[in-house]
C-alpha cells in the first residue's frame, strides 16, 4: 500500500474535484476528501476531516508505505486539521502539508503512487511552491545532503527526449513520482526532479536533451531511473 | 460554593441563549470587518450543543466542555470554530476528571483555553482578536483566584468584566489577524467580533453560577 492523502476544503466541491484530479494522475492511492461543513455549506468539519483520517489509515493499512498527508485549502481549513490531530490517538502518521491545494494534491499523489514514505509525499507537496531552479527543501533530518549548488553532482546524465510529446503531465508525474521515493536530490535542467510542476515548467519538447545532476546515497539510481524513462519515450509513441 | 456538571450544563445553556440573543448584534459587527456570518455561525454551534445536551447529561464539567468542543468545531464552519473548539478542548484537558472545579482550577483552564487559541491562531495581544478578550480574563482570573478568594464566583465575575472590557479595547485597534486584516486601517473603529463572543461566553459562565 502506498501512503494516504486527505484533502480538506472549505468547498465539497473542491475538495471532490481535486481529488478527481489527483486520482487520475495515482490510481492507486487512497485519497479522499473532506470539504464543506455537515450540512452542506462553505466551511470546516471537523467530524469530516476526522472521518476521512480514520479511513484513510484504515485503507491504507498493510505493507508498505504508511501514514497520511494532509492538504488543505484556506485559514480555517489548516486550524481544524490541525485540531484533528489534537483528537487523533496517533497523531504520528498524520502529516499537514503547507502547500497549494491542487498543485500540491498533484504533486503528493504522485509521490505516493511511486512509493515514497509520508515525509517524502509531504515534500513533494510543498516542493511546489518553490521558485524552478531551487531544491525543495530536505525532509526532516536529511540535511546530510550536499547542497546541489555548492557541491559537484555525484551523478550526472544526459538524455534526449523522443516520445512526441516531451516532458508533459504524465511524464513528469513519473519522473517526480519515482525520484520523491530515492535518497537523492536530483535536478533536471536546473529545476527540482522531484517536483511534478517544476519539471512542466521546463516546457521540454521532443529532442530536448535533459541534464540531470543528482546528489546522495541513490544518486545513481536517480540518474538511471530517468534515464530509462527518457530513452523509452515514457512508454508512448 | 464550586462548579460542577450541573453548573458546566448551564453554562452552555445560557452561552446558547446569548449566542441567540446576540447573533444579529454579531452579524452586524462582523459584517463590518468580516464575512458577516459570525452571529449565524456561534448561534449554530451553541444549537448544536444544545441538541448534545439534550441527548445525554455529561457526568462532569470536563465531559461537557469536550463534548462542546467537539461540536463546535463540526458545527461552527469557520474560524470561530476550530478556535472556541481548541479553546473548549484545552480548558476540558486542564479540568481532567474533576467532579468540582474551585477557583484556580478554573483560573487555570481559562490559562489553558486561551493558550489553545493562541496555538491554533498565532494571534498575539493587540491584534483585534479573541485573544484581546481572553488573555485579560485569564489575567484577572488568575489574580483574584490568587488574591485569596477561594470564591469562584469572584474568579468567574473578573474573568468575564475583563473580557468585556478587553472586547471593548479591541474598537480602535487595526487588524493584524483574520479576515479583517485585509482592511488595514479601516479596521479601526469596529469590535472585534470573536472578542464580543468571548466577552458573552465569559458572560454567561457569572449567569450559571448565580
Amino acid at each position: 500500500m502506498t501512503v494516504s492523502i486527505v484533502v480538506v476544503s472549505h468547498s465539497a466541491k473542491i475538495a471532490d474535484g481535486a481529488v478527481e484530479l489527483a486520482a487520475q494522475m495515482a490510481p492507486d492511492v487512497v485519497i479522499l476528501p473532506a470539504g464543506g461543513t455537515d450540512d452542506g455549506r462553505i466551511g470546516t468539519s471537523l467530524e469530516k476531516v476526522l472521518a476521512a483520517l480514520e479511513a484513510a489509515s484504515g485503507q491504507a493499512a498493510g505493507a508498505g508505505a504508511e501514514g497520511t498527508v494532509v492538504l488543505t485549502d484556506l485559514g480555517s481549513a489548516v486550524m481544524t486539521a490541525e485540531s484533528a490531530l489534537e483528537f487523533l490517538e496517533n497523531p504520528e502518521g498524520v502529516l499537514l502539508a503547507d502547500a497549494p491545494l491542487v498543485e500540491g494534491l498533484v504533486a503528493a499523489a504522485v509521490a505516493a503512487q511511486g512509493g515514497a514514505d509520508v515525509q517524502a509525499v509531504r515534500k513533494a507537496a510543498e516542493g511546489v511552491g518553490i521558485p524552478a531552479g531551487q531544491p525543495a527543501p530536505a525532509a526532516g533530518g536529511t540535511d546530510h545532503l550536499e547542497s546541489p549548488t555548492s557541491a559537484a553532482p555525484d551523478f550526472t546524465g544526459d538524455f534526449e527526449l523522443v516520445n512526441q510529446a516531451g516532458m508533459h503531465a504524465r511524464p513528469a508525474a513519473k519522473v517526480a513520482g519515482g525520484l520523491a521515493s530515492l535518497d537523492a536530490e536530483v535536478t533536471i535542467n536546473g529545476v527540482d526532479g522531484a517536483s511534478m510542476t517544476g519539471l512542466m515548467t521546463l516546457g521540454a519538447g521532443k529532442g530536448t536533451v535533459l541534464h540531470v545532476e543528482a546528489w546522495g546515497a541513490d544518486a545513481e539510481k536517480a540518474v538511471e531511473y530517468v534515464g530509462g524513462l527518457v530513452e523509452a519515450g515514457f512508454g508512448e509513441p | 460554593m464550586v462548579l460542577d456538571a450541573n453548573w458546566a450544563v448551564k453554562w452552555l445553556t445560557l452561552c446558547a441563549q446569548a449566542m441567540a440573543e446576540h447573533r444579529v448584534e454579531l452579524i452586524e459587527l462582523d459584517r463590518a470587518i468580516g464575512d458577516s456570518d459570525h452571529g449565524e455561525n456561534m448561534d449554530r454551534g451553541f444549537q448544536a450543543v444544545l441538541a448534545k445536551l439534550g441527548e445525554s447529561t455529561p457526568e462532569t464539567p470536563g465531559a461537557a466542555l469536550k463534548m462542546t468542543a467537539m461540536t463546535l468545531m463540526s458545527k461552527v464552519g469557520g474560524a470561530a470554530g476550530p478556535l472556541y473548539g481548541t479553546a473548549f478542548l484545552r480548558a476540558a484537558t486542564a479540568l481532567g476528571d474533576s467532579a468540582e472545579i474551585d477557583a484556580s482550577a478554573w483560573a487555570g483552564a481559562l490559562a489553558a483555553a486561551r493558550d489553545g487559541i493562541v496555538a491554533r491562531g498565532k494571534a498575539e495581544s493587540g491584534d483585534k482578536t479573541m485573544v484581546d478578550a481572553w488573555t485579560p480574563a485569564v489575567d484577572a482570573a488568575r489574580a483574584a483566584a490568587d488574591g485569596g478568594s477561594t470564591d469562584v464566583l469572584g474568579v468567574l465575575v473578573a474573568a468575564a468584566e475583563a473580557a468585556e472590557a478587553g472586547a471593548v479595547a479591541t474598537d480602535p485597534m487595526v487588524a493584524r489577524k483574520g479576515r479583517a486584516s485585509y482592511l488595514g486601517e479601516r479596521s479601526a473603529g469596529h469590535r472585534d467580533p470573536g472578542a464580543a463572543s468571548s466577552a458573552l461566553i465569559l458572560r454567561a459562565a457569572v449567569g450559571a453560577a448565580a
